[in-house]
């Protein structure tokens, strides 16, 4: 079991790794350092401490993992259409695989998914794998989950990828239990520890305040969800072609458990947020719920969408779907306009990787100036009907 | 109905922000940040309360975590939560999200039969929504996420999903799994009453020895991922501010984002 450890004879007991816990597992007694129960080995304090007294016991493996070889990538569709991140995942798992010196595949489900698979051998991987029936035409977790851990048992891949959506976050975490092996939610980064041949995965936690790297090295596959439109697209053009192999798959309907009934359309623009280049946002500053007229205004100008901060949602101003930030939607337009929206943490989390963000507001204290591209103290009211006026005016020369 | 409710205690990032870094140490400052019930799972709470209300049966909640955890257990009995379990023992820290969704499926095989479990869709410290999914597959049931709508009729249970340009009707027997979001509902606060009886109610407290655990599959032993480095990212970019006549201000706006080519 690992822990961590103090080594009694280089402490000399001066607090300097207190202030280095986040969360507050580190205790002196009686001059001596005392980690608690709390503590998550993140190892924080080893970093801090200037004696070198603090280390990380780690255990060794017995396990062989080197017959777990190649990475591979999860090929989203939906509706028969490839979902914009499984490029995202072809570019990263492209650096991945060559790092590794391992070959780069990527697995799609689905019915009559050929012609798609075909489209593919234009990107630059070496296999396709192509599992075919019409109970996979839709995503459904136990049928998903079933073929994806039939093939990862007969393959040994060592790196499995997908995108961190709501179809991937569904499906990864049920085939990594079943596997029994380590997953790491929503990266944001990845790269390879060419050494040990460890995936080092980056990603977020505690609404964005802290950043953790998460390693799993004693088991194969190691397993991420990828936050999309973090990742660079791959280009297709390539030359190489890759290999489609089909694989039979067995399911039977007796595994549908759970049963797509039917599907609902409402309200477009709003849950389009995270598909959409143009956000345009309102917050408390709005005043009233009237003023998200304005809003909206803006928004059709520029053919975006409309976005809205915690504050109004909860007042009821406008529906949740509009939400972003930590308990809404995560959204990275290449332009997002806040207006009147102050910028707590929770809202920045879910937007300040956009491209370019305006932020109008009339407090110049406000903390979404400190990650605006374009900051405006004015007072909206003021400011939009101008700007409305001048994109009209744009719009008609 | 039977339904059990798994909970997670977590920071209150509102206080968070409000909690500086140290520059010396560029870490965050934690201390004195009070926990409370994660939102989502709040939520989970309110539409066990609400189902029960409509058919009756029991609701259980259930929460891994350090004994101050018991807090967010008592005020899940306010809300109105029948009893209330607490998975606290050492063996237990460091769990990753299969050691997690491991444990807590031992600790419901213990409570006993049940129609339906719920949390929310994932714990606003960690975001890994990777819990819910686990437990299903330990429990060998089926998983509904995203839940914003749930009815339930005899032996089925209907769920309304939102995905990201959709929402997903589907139907699956009973037992299941669902996660929730926040569009299912506005979680009640705790009656006057409900305090009251919350304060007297016992909250029973299970450690590794009360479960027949597979210790090799608890704790840091039991979790293939290990945190290697935790950092503070870097200070988020300062931009410009753009002043002057409000016209002024407009023209150059436009011509920014025009430069960058986005209209």
């Amino acid at each position: 079991m690992r822990k961590i450890k103090i080594i009694v004879e280089k402490c000399n007991g001066c607090e300097e790794c207190l202030s280095s816990c986040l969360f507050s597992a580190i205790k002196i007694e009686n001059k001596r350092v005392r980690i608690l129960d709390n503590c998550n080995l993140c190892g924080a304090c080893i970093d801090a401490c200037p004696f070198e007294a603090i280390v990380l016991e780690k255990e060794k493996t017995l396990v062989d993992l080197s017959s777990y070889r190649g990475v591979w990538i999860f090929v989203e569709q939906r509706k028969g259409e490839i979902m914009p991140v499984t490029y995202e995942l072809l570019g990263m798992g492209r650096t991945l695989a060559n790092d590794l010196g391992e070959e780069l595949s990527g697995v799609l489900l689905g019915s009559h998914m050929k012609g798609k698979a075909e489209e593919l051998l234009n990107y630059d991987l070496e296999k396709i794998y192509l599992i075919e029936d019409p109970l996979l035409e839709s995503y459904r977790t136990h049928l998903y989950t079933q073929v994806i851990v039939d093939l990862v048992n007969h393959k040994k891949p060592e790196i499995i990828l997908m995108g961190a959506t709501s179809l991937g976050r569904d499906l990864a975490p049920r085939v990594a239990t079943r596997l029994q092996t380590g997953l790491t939610a929503d990266c944001t980064g990845l790269e390879i520890d060419k050494k040990e041949r460890n995936l080092i995965q980056t990603r977020p936690a505690l609404g964005g305040n802290i950043m953790a790297r998460i390693i799993s090295p004693y088991h194969r596959p190691q397993m991420a969800t990828v936050r999309p439109k973090v990742m660079k697209r791959a280009r297709p053009g390539h030359s190489k072609k890759a290999e489609i192999i089909e694989i039979e798959p067995k399911v039977s309907q007796d595994n549908e458990v759970v049963k797509i009934i039917s599907l609902i359309r409402e309200e477009k623009e709003a849950v389009d947020l995270q598909g959409a280049e143009i956000i345009v946002s309102g917050g408390r500053g709005l005043g009233k719920p009237e003023n998200f007229s304005l809003i909206r205004k803006l928004a059709d100008l520029l053919g975006g969408a409309v976005g809205a901060s915690r504050a109004v949602v909860d007042a009821d101003w406008i529906q949740p779907y509009h939400q972003v930030g930590q308990t809404g939607k995560t959204v990275q337009p290449k332009l997002y306009i806040a207006c009147g929206i102050s910028g707590a943490i929770q809202h920045q989390v879910g937007m300040r990787t956009s491209e370019v963000i305006v932020a109008i507001n009339k407090d110049p204290e406000a903390p979404i100036f400190n990650i605006a591209t374009y900051g405006i103290v004015e007072d909206l009211h003021k400011f939009l009907p101008v700007l409305i006026e001048k994109l009209e005016k744009r719009g008609k020369s | 109905m039977n339904i059990i409710v798994c909970i997670k205690q977590v920071p209150d990032t509102e206080q968070l922000q409000k909690v500086k870094v140290d520059p010396q140490t560029n870490t965050l400052v934690r201390e004195g940040v009070p926990g409370i019930i994660n939102p989502f799972d709040e939520n989970a709470i309110e539409e066990a309360l609400r189902l029960k209300e409509k058919k009756g049966g029991k609701v259980n909640v259930l929460s891994m975590g350090p004994s101050q955890a018991a807090e967010s257990l008592r005020k899940a009995l306010a809300m109105g939560v029948d009893e209330a379990v607490l998975l606290s023992d050492r063996l237990f820290a460091g769990s990753d999200t299969l050691a997690t969704s491991y444990t807590l499926a031992m600790a419901i095989k213990r409570i006993g039969p049940f129609d339906l479990i719920l949390l929310g869709k994932q714990a606003i410290d960690g975001d890994t929504a990777q819990v819910g999914p686990g437990l299903a597959e330990w429990l060998n049931l089926p998983q509904i996420t995203y839940a914003r709508k749930i009815e339930v009729n005899e032996d089925k249970i209907r769920v309304e999903r939102v995905l990201e340009d959709v929402f997903e009707v589907v139907e699956s027997p009973l037992p299941v799994v669902v996660t929730v979001t926040k569009d299912i509902n506005e979680p009640r606060y705790p009656s006057l009453r409900g305090l009251i009886r919350a304060k007297a109610e016992k909250i029973s407290t299970w450690t590794a020895e009360d479960l027949p655990l597979d210790k090799r599959r608890i704790g840091l032993e039991g979790s293939p991922t290990q945190v290697i480095k935790v950092f503070i990212p870097k200070p988020p970019r300062k931009g410009d501010i753009l002043s002057g006549e409000i016209s002024q201000v407009v023209d150059k706006l436009i011509l920014e984002i025009e430069k960058r080519s986005i209209i």
